[in-house]
This record gives structure tokens, sequence and C-alpha cells, in this order.
């Protein structure tokens, strides 16, 4: 009846993460520093939620619709840039039209005639199954709003981890979250993915992941710098990620399971949504382990737990506690 | 840590199967529930628009408007109150909320903030805060100027009661569309929400929203009842109109005595014998026509239309010659209230605008749902095997773990009504990846500690001890981040947010104590001595 689990990693591993700390932060500055260069340069393809507009989902009667064909019926009903791409299934097309300029009824009004002009330019050949109009005043709302969520969650996130550790374990969490939204900001400018309040969802949800995975590698260090009060930092490290490292690596995987699931599985509507999770848990794991923990080498940690004894020991010099 | 006593094994079983109950309705059909008795949970979890098909609007008042029509007044009226009181050509103008008045001749100041004295009146007082002050503020600048202001009270509450009044036209006019269970609320100070699920046509909704009531006063005739022509013939000039106090119709002349434009104002009051009733005035043209018609008909009825409808039908008792009256009548304080709205509702100042729309198809809800459930068992298989290749004989506790916490999930949802949206399933699939997370450090801790040469009871023990502080560290985290998205995020985000962090609760109780519970258990079971852990 009883059976035994596999134990998927070698056990007791002592995979030196800290020496490869040079190497990783290079690389992690350099991804982050090319996602500012994108999200600057190339920009976010911004919803609708965060730039006012007009969207429409609609399928075709028949088995593939005709995107050219739409495009040209599109074309002669001067609402500017308009949108035309396949959405999911072949018979499924996403059409955007952007925000409308301030007519003399004022900017909300202006909105108002697009979706009807879209139905009735394609009466006949399409079916309408989603249709979302976001006037200026709600879109600027919206981006306001998520802008304050994200910073908001990350200084909420600051205070408990300096509440609950130190200041170093703070400020290395912090970062590490600042890495995974940047990077998962830079992914968005890269493969031009449609940027809206979903993704907003995603980032502040990565930032709950990534924290999740990095208070785990942090609860382990502290503990094991209570038990080795003379072990150099490094080393500690060292053992406290190695020690965590296949409970990281198989939450990872669960999440992931469910994320593909749901990325394959769900409605195209959500995608964007899924795409930014599974991106997010990657880099989150990623940061955990090579950005959150090597940086408490860095800051230096005050080796007081437990005892009193208020040291500090640098870049791993043996502790005089 | 694992002696469970009796009641303690009975209250983690019980909030199981309490989860698994009210979770339950969702798995059979709506005529299924019907049938039941009621006394068993019935409710099941609410579909966002985004999931069952709708649409939805968002209405925004256009309070600079209204400010602006709000001085304009108080503006003409400073300006008549001064003249009528003699003061030689002032120089009045509007600036923002406020109203600088500029005399001649200086020494009439003291004379004229006399005579504009009248016009400060108290505001009806604010029930929640007790609060209620003044309509305006008059005070002196310079040598020789007066400056009135309208106060912040004051427009808040005209904006009050434009708001409620366009709430109850556009309730009134979705109500008669016939969706069902439409939501029609207010939203901060100054927005409308409507949600009509089931309403796919978003042009049909706006096109009842968009216009303003439309409000006639109208003469009754005289002599034909509406029995009467119905039963022959509708004279000419004249119209039959649906009366919703009596059911019965009015024969109405066409032409109205006064349009509803020209009402500038209607609240609930009392008369003088403290009896509820309604206060209203009309504007210059109105209160003439208004005070030729009531000199000539004491005795007789007219009709208030709005949409069509008779709201009210009252009895001229006297002439009303100065603009201002009321309807009295058995009004409770509600009913007066209720009218008053309406009568506003029927002179709507400005229009509401819509700043956003969205409609879902209902068959792209269909989509969305049958797409999320798949997604939610494949991701659920998928992870209930891995755990199980994993952890084992100790994976089947915490698989069962993770079947509790998804009828857990769903069982809170279903009692608080929360409502699901397609967002809100994509948090309940991500949960189920990370709930596990509590198991997987709980099982690393206890596989560490039987390295370490422990125990399997100590094991185990200590497993559970050392992990609970990092699990609790975790899931607060991730909890701060789902409370942030529910204070910020709007609609189907919220959903998400409360998916979200209802799953990080019940997954801590499930990955924490009911398979502390199991593992109890099957110690409880076997031999003493050795213990071979299957882990």
């Amino acid at each position: 009846m009883a059976f035994k689990g596999l134990d998927f990693l070698p056990r007791n591993t002592r995979i030196q993460f800290i020496r490869l700390r040079f190497m990783t932060f290079v690389a992690s500055a350099f991804l982050m520093l090319a996602s500012l260069g994108l999200f600057f340069t190339q920009g976010l393809n911004y919803g609708i939620d965060f730039v006012g507009g007009t969207v429409l989902e609609m399928r075709s009667s028949e088995a593939k619709a005709d995107i050219p064909a739409i495009r040209e019926r599109l074309k002669g009903l001067g609402l500017g840039d308009v949108q035309v791409q396949q959405f999911g299934d072949p018979r499924d097309v996403l059409i955007r039209v952007e925000l409308q300029a301030a007519g003399e009824e004022g900017a909300e009004k202006a909105q108002q005639g697009v979706a009807k002009a879209v139905r009735e330019a394609l009466a006949g050949t399409m079916e309408e199954r989603r249709v979302e109009v976001i006037g200026p005043t709600v879109s600027a709302e919206l981006a306001r709003d998520g802008l304050i969520a994200v910073l908001v969650a990350i200084c909420g996130v600051l205070l408990y981890i300096w509440f609950r550790f130190e200041w170093q374990f703070s400020v290395g969490a912090v970062a590490a979250l600042v890495h995974d939204v940047t990077l998962t900001i830079g992914m968005f400018a890269l493969i031009g993915l449609e940027f809206n309040l979903s993704i907003i969802a995603a980032l502040l949800t990565i930032v709950g992941y990534s924290l999740n995975d990095t208070v785990v590698v942090y609860d382990r260090i502290r503990e094991n710098l209570r038990k080795f009060k003379r072990m150099p930092l490094a080393e500690l490290l060292d053992l406290s990620i190695n020690e965590t490292l296949s409970r990281t690596i198989l939450t990872s995987v669960t999440t992931l399971i469910a994320l593909f699931a749901l990325f394959i599985f769900g409605t195209e509507v959500i995608r964007g949504f899924t795409f930014a999770m599974i991106w997010g848990v990657v880099v989150g794991t990623y940061s955990s382990i090579f950005v959150a923990a090597p940086l408490l080498l860095f800051f230096g940690v005050t080796r007081e737990w437990g005892d009193g004894a208020t040291a500090t020991t640098r870049k791993g010099a043996v502790s005089n506690a | 840590m694992l002696y469970f006593s009796p009641w303690k094994t009975a209250l983690v079983v019980g909030t199981c199967l309490l989860g698994l109950i009210f979770a339950a309705p969702n798995f059979v059909s709506k005529e299924t529930l019907r049938g039941l008795p009621n006394w068993l949970p019935n409710k099941q979890v609410s579909l966002g628009l985004d999931l069952q098909g709708g649409s939805y609007l968002l209405l925004e008042l256009p309070v600079d408007e209204l400010t602006g029509l709000a001085t304009e007044d108080l503006s003409d009226q400073v300006r008549r109150t001064l003249n009528e009181a003699k003061i030689r050509r002032p120089r009045v103008r509007s600036v923002g909320k406020e109203i600088k008045v500029t005399l001649r001749d200086a020494a009439t100041r003291p004379q004229a903030l006399a005579a504009l004295q009248p016009l400060v009146l108290p505001l009806n007082q604010n029930v929640l805060t007790g609060q209620g002050g003044n309509n305006i503020e008059l005070s002196e600048t310079g040598t020789d100027g007066i400056t009135v202001t309208l106060t912040e009270a004051a427009i808040q509450q005209r904006i009050n009661s434009v708001m409620s009044a366009a709430i109850e036209t556009i309730r009134k006019r979705v109500d008669g569309l016939g969706v069902t269970e439409p939501t029609i609320q207010r939203q901060g100070r100054d927005r409308i929400l409507v949600q009509a699920p089931g309403a796919d046509d978003p042009e049909a909704l706006k096109a009842l929203i968009g216009n303003p009531a439309v409000m006639n006063f109208h003469d009754v005739h005289r002599s034909i009842t509406a029995a009467e022509a119905e039963a022959s013939r509708v004279p000419p000039r004249y119209f039959l109109a649906p009366d919703i106090d009596t059911g019965g119709n009015l024969l109405l002349l066409k032409r109205p005595i006064v349009k509803g434009e020209d009402l500038v104002d209607s609240q609930p009051g009392f008369d003088e014998n403290n009896q509820p009733a309604v206060l209203f005035s009309f504007n210059s043209s109105g209160a003439r026509k208004f005070a030729t018609h009531t000199t000539n008909n004491i005795g007789r009825p007219f009709a208030i239309v709005i949409d069509s409808q008779v709201i009210s039908a009252p009895r001229i008792i006297s002439a009303i010659p100065t603009g201002s009256g009321q309807i009295t009548g058995n009004f409770t304080v509600e009913q007066a209230n209720i009218l008053a709205i309406q009568l506003r509702s029927g002179s709507l100042p400005v229009k509401p605008s819509i700043i956003q729309e969205a409609s879902v198809g209902p068959t792209l809800g269909a989509d969305s749902v049958a797409g999320g459930l798949n997604a939610g068992l494949i991701g659920l298989a998928g992870v209930l095997f891995f755990m199980l290749l994993a952890y084992g004989f100790f994976g089947i506790f915490a698989n069962i773990a993770l079947l509790a916490n998804i009828g857990l999930i769903l069982g809170a949802l279903s009692l608080l009504q929360a409502t699901l949206t397609l967002p809100g399933i994509a948090g309940i699939v991500l949960t189920v990846g990370m709930a596990v997370d509590a198991n997987v450090l709980i099982f690393e801790r206890i596989r560490e500690e039987l390295r370490n040469g422990k125990k399997a009871v100590v094991a185990i023990e200590s497993g559970y001890k050392r992990a609970l502080g990092t699990i609790l560290d975790a899931n607060i985290t991730t909890f701060i981040a789902a409370i942030i998205l529910f204070w910020l995020g709007s609609g189907p985000i919220r959903g998400f947010a409360v998916t979200l962090s209802i799953g990080i609760l019940t997954s801590v109780f499930t990955a924490f104590v009911v398979t502390r519970l199991l593992v109890s258990w099957w110690l409880s079971r076997q031999e003493r001595g050795a213990i071979a852990m299957p882990i």
C-alpha cells in the first residue's frame, strides 16, 4: 500500500550558486537594461484599457475569416487606425479601433458611434461576440490605478519583509521584484503582446509568487544564520539555496502545469495573462535564487538572530560573534 | 502537533464537509435546485457578465456643467435681488463657484448685503453626517465688493439630487427591458454603473438609457372619462395614458399645460399640517403658464406624465401664482421622496454620458466557461499526478487536501455570492498550482529530517512545525498583493483578486491542517517501532 515518491532531484546538492553571482548579476543587469531600452524605444502595445478606444470580437459565418476583406471594408469608415487580427479560432477576429478625436459633442461622445459603424459595415457575414468601448476618462484612470497598484504592492511587500526580517532582506526581495516586473514588461515590449489591465493583475500575482519563492529561501537563510554562527556567509547562502532547491523547483513545476493547462485550453481572452504568468514564474524562480539571495552578500547581514550579538559579516568574512 | 482532540477533528472534518455542501449546488442544474427543499443550500456561484453574457455601461454626470448651471442661476438671482433692492447698477460676474459683485457706490454695501441675506438658506440636514450649513456664503471683498460663494455642501446636494433622479430614470427603463436582475448603482460622486445580464445588444440598452425622460403636465378631460373614451373613441387632441397609481387610464389633452423642462426643482417636504408633501418650483415662463391654469381650474385634476405614464394626478386646491407649490396627499415620507425624484428625473438639467461600455455575447461566455473548466480539470489532473509521482503515498494526502481546497473555494464563492469572472477562473486554476506549495514545503522538510536520521514521527512532527513559519510568510506576501489588486482593481480583475485571496486562505488550511489530520490518522494505524516512511 505504501509507496515512495520519486526524488526528482539528487539529494544534498551542493551547487555553488553564489560563485556564479557576477555572471548572473551581469546577465540580470543586461536584461533589465535591455527591457528598459525596449520599453522606451519600442514601447508597449497598450490595450484599450489604458489608451481608450473600441474593441470588437467577431465570428465569421465562414470556416475562416477573410481578414484582408474585413480590413478593406473597414478602411472606408474613416475611423483612423483600425487593427484586424485573427483571435484564437480561425473564424474569430479581433478588431481594434483607436480612440476617436473629440468632436463637437465631446471626447466621450465621439467613441459612441464606432462599434455601430463597424457592426454595420460587417453585417451579414460576421456575428458579434464581444464589444468593449473605453473613453478617455476611464482609460486614464485605469492606467493611473494600475501603476499605483504595482507601486503600492512593492512598497507593502518591502514593509512586510522589513518587519519580518532585516532591511537587507527587504531590499534584496524588492530588487528581485523590480527585476521580475521589469523583465516581464521588457518581454511584452519585445513581442508586442497587448498590455492591458489583466497584465497588471498578472504583474501583481508575479510579485506575490516571486516573493513567495524569495521568502522561502530567506526563511532558510535566517534559520541557518542561527544554526551555523561561524559559517562564512557565501557558504551559508549556498547551503540555504541548495536545501530549498527541490521545493523551489517542485512548486514552480506544479504552478507551471496549471498555467500551461490554462494557456492551452483557456480562451484567447486570458492568453496574454497566462503568458505573462508563465514568464513571471520562470523569471521569479530565477530571481529568488540568483538575485535575492546573492544580494545579501553585498549588503551584509546582521548575525544577531537568537543570541543578541550584533556583529555583521561582509563578503563571507567569519563572524566574530 | 500530530495529536488531534476529537472536537478538533470534528471541526476540521466539519469545515471540509460544509465547504462541499455549499459547493454542491454548482454541480446540479438550476431546475433540479428549484425542486429541492428550501433548507438545503441552493446558492450557485454567480457568473460575471463576461461568462454569462450581457451588457455593462458606466455613465458619468457632467459635474462641471452642473456646477456651471447652478452658478448661472445664482448670479441671475443675485442680479435680480440687487435690482429689486434699487442698488445702482452693480457689476455682477461669476468666477468659478463665486459671484463677484462690484458696487458703484461703496456706501450702499450694507444695504446690498441686507438685500442678499434672504438668499442664504439652510440646506437640508444631512442624515448621515449631521452637517447642514447654508447654500451660499456672503463675504465682503475690497471696499466696494461682495462675494457670493456657492458652498461645497450645496454643490454636493445638487449633484446628489440629480444623481438620484438620473438613476431612477435608468432603473425604470432597464426594468422595462425585462432582463433578469439588472444592477443599477451609483459609483462614487458622479458615476452610475449599469449591468444587464443577458442583454447582448448594447445599442438597445444605450438607446434606452441615453435619452432623458420626457415629462409634461397635462390637463384631464373635463367630461369624458377614460373608460367612456375607450368604449367609443378617443376625442381628437386627446390621448389615453396609463395611471400607475390606479392601474386604469386617464384621458388627457395632448397639448401640455407646462413642459417638464420648465420645472426647476422638486424636493420632499412637509405641508402646513406637517404631512409629507412634494414641494416643486417652476422657472418664470413655467410659473406664468401654471398660474393661469391653476387659477382657472381650481378643484380639477391635472396629470404629471413621464415617458407616457401618469405618475401622479393631483387635484388643484388653490391657484399657484408664484410657480412654487406643493403636492399633498396621503403620502408617506418615502412616497413623497419617490415622487420628488420622479419629478426631477423628468427635468434633468444635464445628461449623463457613457464613458465605458462592454458587452459579451452568450456564446463567448459559454466558450469561456468551457475553456476555463477544461483548463482547470486538466491542470488539476496534471498536478494530482505530479504530486503522486513526487511524494508517493504522502502525495495522496496532499491530493485529498487539494480536492478539499477546491471544494472550499467553490463553497466560499457560493456562500459569499461573489461574482465569478474569467480572470476569477484563472485565479482558481492558478491556485490549484500554487496551493500544493505548502505541502511541498512540509514534505521536503520531512524528507530532510528523515535524511538527518530522525525517526518517522519526529520527522513528521518537526516537518510541520518548521514549515509553518515559512508557509505563513510566503502566503501573507501573496495575500498582500491580492488585497491590493482587490482594492485598486475593477470589474473582472476584482473577481481574480477574490478567488486568489480565498484560495490562499483555504489552501493554507487544507495543506497545513487537513493533511496533518490525515497523516496523524495514518500514523495511528502503523505498528509501533520503525515506520517505513512512504514519502
